[in-house]
Order: C-alpha cells, then structure tokens, then sequence
C-alpha cells in the first residue's frame, strides 16, 4: 500500500511529461513536415528528416564546432578549476565552506544575468560575437560544475600519499603528476560531463555571445522549432544530440571506473 | 609562505577573481547616472524607480513568483515521494526515471515538451505549459536531496517505532516527516530557485501569451543593453543570496551532501 502510494504519483507525472514526451520526439523525427509547419497528417513513416540531416555538409560542421566547442571549454574549466579545488581541499574545515560557498554564489545568479555580465564586459573592448566571447560565457556559466566535483575528489586523498613520494626523492612536479593527477581523474571526468554535456545543447550563449558563424546545434534545434517550424527536422536533431548525450556519459562512466580501478592500484 | 602555497593562492584568487569581476560591474552600473554602460558618471537610483514604473516588468516578475511558488510547492512533494520511494524500494526503473531529465541538456526537455503539448494535446502554451515544464525539472532535485538525507539516518528509528506498534501512516508522520523536513525546505527552497532562474525550458514553452522575468530580461538584452537590465539582475541577485541563506540556515547538512 504504502509502496504505491509514494511511488505511483511522481511515477505517473514523470510518465506523462518526461517520457511520453521523450518518446514523441522520437515519432516526429520519422514524420514530414506540414505545410505551415509542425507535423503533416501521418501517411507512413518518413526518413526525409534523417537523409536531409546526412546530406547537407552544413549539420556535420555544425555538429563538429559544438564539439570542439564544447571539449575546450571543458579543457579550459579543468585548467581553471584545479587550483581553486586544490586550495579547497587542502584548507582548514572552517575556511573550506567559506570558499565552497564564495564558488557556488556567483553560480547562484540567474543564468542570462551571467552572460549579459559579459556583454558589458567584452562589448567595450570590442570581443562581442567572437568565438572567443562563446568560450569565455561558456566556462564562466559552467565553471563550478568542475570546481566541486573535483574539490570533492581531492579532499579524499590521503596525504600520506604524498609524503611517501616525497620520502622517495619525488619533486613537487612529479608528486603532482604521478600521484594526485591520475587519483584526479575519477572527479576530472564526472566534472567534464558536467560541463561538456550542457555546452553541446546550450543555444543561449552563443545568440547572445557569439557571432553568426558560432552556432551550435542547440541553436540549431531552436531554429527549427521556433524560426522555420520544421518539427521533424528539430526533432532529429534532438534526437542526434541525445544519442551523442547518452554516448559520453557511457563513455564517462566507463572512464571513470577505470579510474577509479587506478585509484586501487595506487592506494 | 612556501613557495607552492603562494602560487596556489594566486591562481585561486585570479580564478575568484574571474567569477566576481562580472557580476560586481552589473551591480555597480546598476546604480550608475548614464544611459550608457560605458563609463562611471555619478551614482543614482533611477533605475530602480524606473523598474517599479515598467508594468510589463512587474507583470513578469509577479508570473515568475506565482510559477516558482507553485512549482516548487507540487515538486516538493512529488520529489519527496520519489525520494522516499528510490530509498526504501529498489525500483531499478525509478532513478532513473526521476534523474534523466536532471541530466540531459535543457533544450531537450524544452523541445520535447513543446512537441507534446502543442501536438498531443493542443493545448495553448502559456502558465499552465510552464508550470508543469518546471515542476518535472524539479521533482528529481528534490528527490536527490531526500533520498541523500534519508541514506544518512539510521534505519532501527523506523523499526522501533514498527516493534512499538505504529502504523505505517503513524511512522511517516511522527518519525519520517520531521526528520526529512531540512530536506523538504532545502528542497522547495531548490526548486523555487531553479524556476525563478530557468530561462531555456521556459523559452519554450511559454508561448506569446505569459512572460516570465528571465525571458523578459532576454528580450531586453537581445534588443539593447541597458542600465534597467543591471537593476533587475542586482534585484534577482539579492533575492537568491537570501534563498541561499535560508537554505543554508535551515539545512546546512542536506546541501553539502548534494554539493
């Protein structure tokens, strides 16, 4: 009794305004166009979507820049992230909530106040719609998601690690790279999903950032089911972008248990 | 200070550095006595008074309000049901039907709900449409802080008060309700900021008809940047440091478990 009574309600809401959805978008990419957008009446089932997607270079390069976008602001977000989760982890208990908090504040303010910080910022000095410009709001907006993650991870070191290599004659730098950064790799690579899986569907920042060569898929999809009113091709789209989703955080997981296998070699 | 320590502190305050600069200028300009964005010229609150007179503005802030209060109101209590349900009965299917849409990118969600409402069920996008948008964004927030302050208690308080003859009904009320409360704050709390905040989802599921502040700040950025748009993000500012520190107040443990 009890069992369903918890389970059914957000069981049947999720069902109805997560999955059924999900599963619609799935129908639509085999569907054709109407004449005044959105669905024609169903006929039978339709890859028109799908081959218009292969055969048009313009959806490769598209997908191919959201890509590279997305991996450098993820490179860029580890570079930057590592210091300040290092300094977090090795703090006192005190000071350590104090520097959480001071990383998940700005993160607290609205998502488009974040980017049009930056209009002001990079539009005076004449960097407005640069891809430069893109990759800058996008590390800024996803920039703790790599912070805590890692901060998380380093916390749970244990220090002896370190001074056993030191015992051993290991330099600061080899300390660092033989020890700490492989036992970083599980909290690199839940960080990096953070980070590259909302970039590669984010729509916003390079419309407001970017240039008209930055767009990304997501701007892409958004184009199709707002401006063009082309709900099959959006929908394969959505669809591609989940397939490319559900590959990398497969992948992630798999990478980081391999990590984490690591972790036991070494500890 | 060694040498090492130095270094890592001077990163880590160019990084802090690079998280605050922004946000400190958009508060600054706010209060500054120009039309343009440009250059410091005396300090005023105009803007803000302006922003009381802006109608359109008051309209879409009172829209968000009711929409997050709402939301994260039926959120609460569907993600609590949810968390309760992940922690005590091991559906294989559950979590993961509460915790992909936390993990998919936005526009997915935004696209797919759009689809299903304006094709399946025709229905005319506008409150409603955004209400539930940001309700099933919410549920598995909530759901993870319940189930993270659940895993934390120890289970023979809920066995002792079944050996001491409480019914299941009794238990929640008495034992389980006050003990997840911190959670359930934490997370209305949660929710209530994710709506206010969302603007991707919301993008599409509006409609023409209803306005939420998010998207009445897109709009204004997209035609010009204004002073306006620096007084209602220092607003928006203020309002989520308050609901972060009550939620810190009320729930300090639940909210380091989900950081």
């Amino acid at each position: 009794m009890a069992k369903w009574f918890v389970t059914l309600p957000p069981t049947l809401f999720l069902l109805a305004f997560f999955l059924a959805p999900a599963l619609i978008v799935v129908a639509a990419g085999f569907r054709e166009p109407g004449e005044f957008g959105g669905l024609a009446p169903f006929a039978a089932p339709s890859t028109e979507a799908y081959r218009f997607l292969l055969g048009d270079a313009i959806y490769a390069e598209i997908f191919a820049r959201s890509f590279l976008v997305a991996g450098l602001s993820t490179l860029i977000c580890v570079v930057l992230a590592y210091p300040l989760a290092w300094l977090i982890a090795k703090s006192p208990k005190k000071r350590r909530d104090l520097l959480v908090l001071l990383v998940i504040l700005p993160f607290a303010s609205n998502f488009l106040v974040r980017i049009y910080a930056w209009i002001m910022l990079l539009g005076p000095a004449g960097l407005l719609y640069t891809p430069f410009a893109v990759i800058v709001g996008m590390v800024y907006v996803h920039l703790p998601f790599m912070i805590l993650p890692l901060y998380i991870n380093l916390e749970k070191h244990d220090p002896a690690l370190l001074e056993a290599a030191q015992d051993l004659g290991a330099s600061a730098w080899t300390r660092f790279w033989r020890v700490t950064f492989p036992l970083s790799l599980p909290g690199i690579f839940s960080g990096s999903a953070l980070v590259f899986i909302p970039v590669l569907g984010m729509f916003a920042v390079p419309e407001l950032l970017g240039g008209t060569g930055d767009l990304l898929i997501g701007n892409l999809i958004k184009e199709q089911f707002l401006d063009n009113r082309d709900w099959p091709l959006g929908s394969a789209l959505s669809i591609l972008l989940t397939v490319a989703v559900l590959a990398l955080a497969g992948l992630t997981a798999w990478a980081a248990r391999r990590g984490l296998h690591g972790t036991e070699a070494v500890s | 200070m060694k040498r090492s320590a130095f270094w890592l502190w001077s990163a880590s305050l160019a990084v802090y550095a690079f998280l605050y600069i922004p946000l400190a200028v958009v508060v600054l300009f706010s209060f500054n006595d120009s039309m343009l964005n440009a250059q410091w010229v005396g300090f005023t609150l105009d803007w803000y008074g302006k922003l009381l007179g802006d109608g359109e503005m008051l309209r879409a802030a009172a829209n968000s309000l009711l929409i997050a209060l709402l939301s994260s109101s039926i959120s609460t209590v569907l993600g609590a049901m949810a968390g309760l349900a992940m922690h005590r009965y091991r559906f294989r299917w559950l979590p993961l039907l509460v915790l992909t849409p936390v993990a998919m990118p936005e526009i997915l969600l935004g696209v797919s709900l759009l689809l299903f409402f304006r094709q399946s069920l025709d229905l005319t996008l506008g409150f409603l449409s955004i209400l539930i948008a940001h309700t099933t964004f919410s549920i598995g927030f909530v759901a993870v802080i319940v189930r993270a302050r659940l895993a934390g208690m120890d289970e023979s308080i809920f066995e002792a008060a079944r050996d001491l003859g409480a019914s299941p009904w009794l238990t929640f009320r008495r034992i389980t309700l006050p003990l997840i409360l911190p959670a359930l704050v934490a997370g209305f709390l949660m929710s209530f900021t994710l709506s206010i905040d969302d603007f991707v989802i919301t993008f599409f599921v509006a409609g023409v008809g209803v306005t939420t502040l998010p998207l009445q700040i897109y709009s204004m950025i997209k035609v010009a940047v204004t002073p306006e748009v620096n007084a209602v993000s220092t607003l928006l500012m203020a309002l989520t440091l308050t609901l972060i520190f009550f939620a810190s107040r009320f729930a300090p443990d639940v909210l380091k478990e989900r950081g």
